[in-house]
């Protein structure tokens, strides 16, 4: 039977991981080709790197340690943050990623997506939408780009089916209310999006505790499961999570 | 010139740097190329033939660069390795574009079906089949193993991504199989040819161990 996956993510900016709260306060966690083998060691099913460098100047530097880790870890890599054009996916794809996650640029210029899914293949085409519930919309989530402060007008459950109808072969949701408050997914959202697309759904943003994977997959009808910093601080290890996911009967790879 | 000991073909479709990556780390000293030149793939010991993406579109760069004979002269003599579009091209026919595949083997690639697919926990099973899933190994009529799956536990995972499978109709050529929610044919072997739907090159450990096997495959 196919495993639920966890996948680490690594907010990268240049060249080291951090880890903020609500996209803000970055903290060191130290790094990356470390962290992604120590990962690698624990069990993790694949490993997401979001570049988050502001200036474009050291925008590069991602290239170098994803080359670095695709040489020493065998497990699937996605790599997302500042990818405007296919250009920008061939170069990741060359640097040893398997998948590229699309965000802003898949608001701005959809096209984008079905033009780099056409290309390479829609198995390494994520696509990343963060939502926030609103109440000015006629609908309850609502998409957001530039790093959760410009809305879009976008309702997130239909921008997730147009998004899969162009290419998209995943979809990452991550909730910015939850993101970094250690409060759980925001298990109503990704399962609305989860029941509304064929493509397989990441739920990310706000895991503090173990349950609160489980319930990812439960209540949140995900495929896989993003974290960050419950296992960047070493509060939790990959293996403790499988475990703790197989003991309430979710199938992992152990 | 020394002769390449692993050639992967390069028709242009997809990433072969992940592959490339993880032969070089199981076989060390052994020289590992990644190449569209047909007699470079026909100089070399060992063939390894990826794919990704659409499999219309990856016959058509196949034969845009000359590669078809190569890789076929390949399939039959020398020790082969599909993996994933390079195990469906090997096929008559798919459903995925309504395709002519190499046809060196009778059979069909079909789609899995999107509708009502769950698992035993009654979760939706999407489309792709993305991640890792149990591989069965063929132990018919008390037969060892097949020399590739030395080292790996019967029923170990490997990752996947398609949303296309193969259906041989020569049954004796299934060498391993994975449930999806049914069972569907995930490596197939003949003499020196072994292919398979899953990435060995992204399944960690078990993977690595099927490469190594590969690369020290004696057909």
């Amino acid at each position: 039977m196919l495993a639920k996956r966890i996948i680490p993510c690594l907010d990268v900016t240049d060249g080291r991981v951090v880890k903020g709260v609500n996209f803000l306060e970055l903290r060191d966690a130290g790094d990356p080709v470390e962290i992604a083998k120590r990962y690698d060691d624990q069990g993790a099913d694949e490993l997401t790197f979001l570049d988050i460098t502001a200036s474009s100047d050291n925008r590069g530097l991602i290239l170098h340690i994803i080359e670095q880790v695709a040489s020493q870890v065998f497990i699937p890599l996605t790599v997302g943050g500042g990818v405007r054009e296919v250009e920008d996916v061939r170069r990741l794809l060359n640097a040893g990623a398997d998948k590229v996650s699309i965000n802003t640029t898949a608001v701005l210029n959809p096209q984008m997506v079905a033009d780099a899914a056409q290309r390479f293949g829609s198995q390494c085409i994520v696509v990343a939408i963060d939502a926030k519930k609103v109440d000015n919309q006629p609908f309850e989530w609502e998409v957001f780009t530039h790093g959760g402060r410009k809305a879009t007008g976008l309702d997130a459950v239909k921008w997730a089916q147009h998004m899969a109808s162009l290419g998209a072969g995943e979809l990452l949701i991550t909730s910015m209310d939850r993101d970094g408050t250690k409060i759980g997914f925001n298990n109503p959202l990704n399962k609305a999006i989860s029941d509304a697309v064929e493509v397989p759904i990441i739920a990310s943003g706000g895991v503090g505790n173990l349950q609160h994977l489980v319930d990812g997959v439960k209540l949140g009808g995900a495929d896989a499961v993003l974290a960050a910093s419950i296992f960047h601080y070493g509060e939790y290890t990959v293996k403790q999570a499988k475990q703790y996911m197989a003991q309430q009967g979710i199938e992992v790879r152990l | 010139m020394k002769n390449t000991d692993i050639a992967v073909v390069d028709y242009g479709m997809g990433n072969l740097c992940s592959v490339a990556k993880a032969l070089e780390h199981v076989a060390p000293g052994k020289s590992v190329v990644i190449s569209s030149n047909p007699d470079e793939i026909a100089s070399a010991s060992r063939v390894v033939f990826p794919g990704q993406g659409a499999m219309p579109d990856c016959m058509r760069e196949l034969d845009a660069r000359g590669l078809r004979a190569a890789v076929l002269e390949a399939a039959n003599n020398k020790p082969f390795l599909g993996i994933c579009i390079g195990l469906q091209m090997l096929f008559e026919h798919s459903e995925e574009g309504n395709a002519a595949g190499l046809g060196l083997f009778k059979g069909q690639v079909r789609r899995f079906a999107t509708a009502d697919m769950h698992d035993r926990h009654g979760d939706k099973l999407k489309v792709p089949h993305m991640g890792w899933n149990q591989v069965y190994q063929s132990r018919d009529q008390g037969r060892a193993p097949h020399a590739l799956w030395q080292g790996i536990e019967d029923g170990a995972r490997f990752y996947y991504v398609h949303s296309y499978y193969v259906q041989p109709e020569e049954l004796s050529l299934v060498a391993g199989y994975s449930e999806y929610p049914n069972s569907f044919t995930s490596a197939i072997a003949k003499n020196n040819l072994f292919a398979v739907q899953f990435h060995p090159e992204k399944s960690a450990s078990a993977g690595l161990q099927m490469l190594s096997n590969f690369v020290n495959w004696l057909p």
